[in-house]
């Protein structure tokens, strides 16, 4: 492989993506924050949420995300049933024209843990009505495994709670999710910091959602950047191979005759 | 007249009243909006329906999130 030569590009239900950060648009400060930290990320898929309309409240996050050509995934956040998360999901292929749909069941709001249940029920239900899902889940390998089995385009497990900036909680269940998937893994939720993003593509994961972790930073559009470099670096470093750990030394010097 | 929900707040119009009417009454935005009557989806293309007594209207757009 020639290096920064080779197309390495993302492919989900059979569209290509260049960038393998996908950003959402939610927690920022103020819509030219987002627009810039959009940028910065240089992503081109991004989640919008569907809410009830307001009489004057614009559409002001489709004109940013459109601007610049990104795509827009809707999400079902918010949705704590089948029924709920499958009536927003055809809600928001009405409003935005788009199959694609982020598939959110959260349990309850204050862990906001996917319900491997409701999330499996909705799953199904969407498949057969023609969308491409891509659920949150949990880093459970046996849901992420169903999940795959209804007919999903990709698995998105956590890293942790959204929002919670906690990182890769556990690693090892990521690494068998990735092991055995057949479709793209996104990492998605809980992200910290770069450092986060880029271990999230060692461990093999093919891309990184994230959204709070940029937009509620001190400088969103500085982490937008630094998160673009980690998922490319963590990338490089997965397919580059990475040496085993050892517990003892090994010289890398020849040794002294 | 008849009693409608639109977004959970309760409204009185006039008996007849299409979805579309409705919309423009109320000057809600029909740009980037999808509309559910009863938890039923109504395509656009269908918003000459008229709505009936006791319809749970829910108008929902894309906001920031996710």
């Amino acid at each position: 492989m020639t290096i920064g030569a080779a197309t390495d590009d993302l492919v989900i239900a059979g569209r290509t993506l260049r960038s393998r950060l996908i950003m959402g648009t939610g927690g920022a400060p103020n819509q030219t924050v987002l627009e810039a930290a959009l940028l910065a990320s240089g992503t081109e898929l991004t989640t919008v949420a569907m809410r009830r309309v307001d009489a004057g409240g614009g559409t002001g996050v489709l004109e940013v995300v459109r601007r610049h050509g990104i795509s827009v995934l809707p999400n079902t956040a918010g949705c704590h049933t089948a029924a709920e998360a499958v009536l927003t999901a055809q809600l928001a292929r009405e409003a935005l024209h788009t199959d694609w749909v982020k598939l959110e069941v959260v349990a309850d709001d204050r862990t906001l843990l996917p319900d491997a249940v409701e999330l499996l029920r909705a799953a199904q239900r969407l498949v057969d009505d023609g969308f491409v899902v891509l659920p949150y889940t949990t880093d459970d390998p046996i849901v992420a495994r169903r999940l795959e089995d209804v007919g999903c385009a990709a698995v998105m497990p956590l890293g942790a709670p959204i929002g919670s900036g906690l990182g890769i909680c556990n690693p090892h269940a990521l690494e068998m999710i990735v092991a055995q998937a057949g479709v793209p893994v996104i990492c998605d939720a809980g992200l910290g910091t770069a450092s986060d993003a880029a271990q999230a593509m060692e461990l093999g994961c093919d891309a990184v959602l994230l959204a709070s972790a940029v937009t509620r930073a001190d400088d969103p559009v500085r982490m937008a950047r630094a998160m673009a470099a980690a998922v490319s670096a963590g990338r490089d470093a997965r397919l580059a191979g990475r040496i085993p750990k050892r517990f003892w030394a090994q010289a890398s010097s020849p040794p002294r005759c | 007249m008849i009693i409608v929900a639109v977004n959970g707040e309760t409204h009185r119009v006039t008996a007849g009243v299409t979805v579309a009417g409705l919309l423009a009454a109320l000057q809600v935005p029909t740009e980037g909006v999808a509309v559910a009557v009863d938890a039923a989806v109504v395509p656009r293309t269908s918003w000459d329906r008229v709505v009936v007594d006791g319809d749970e209207i829910e108008v929902l757009c894309a906001v920031p999130g996710g």
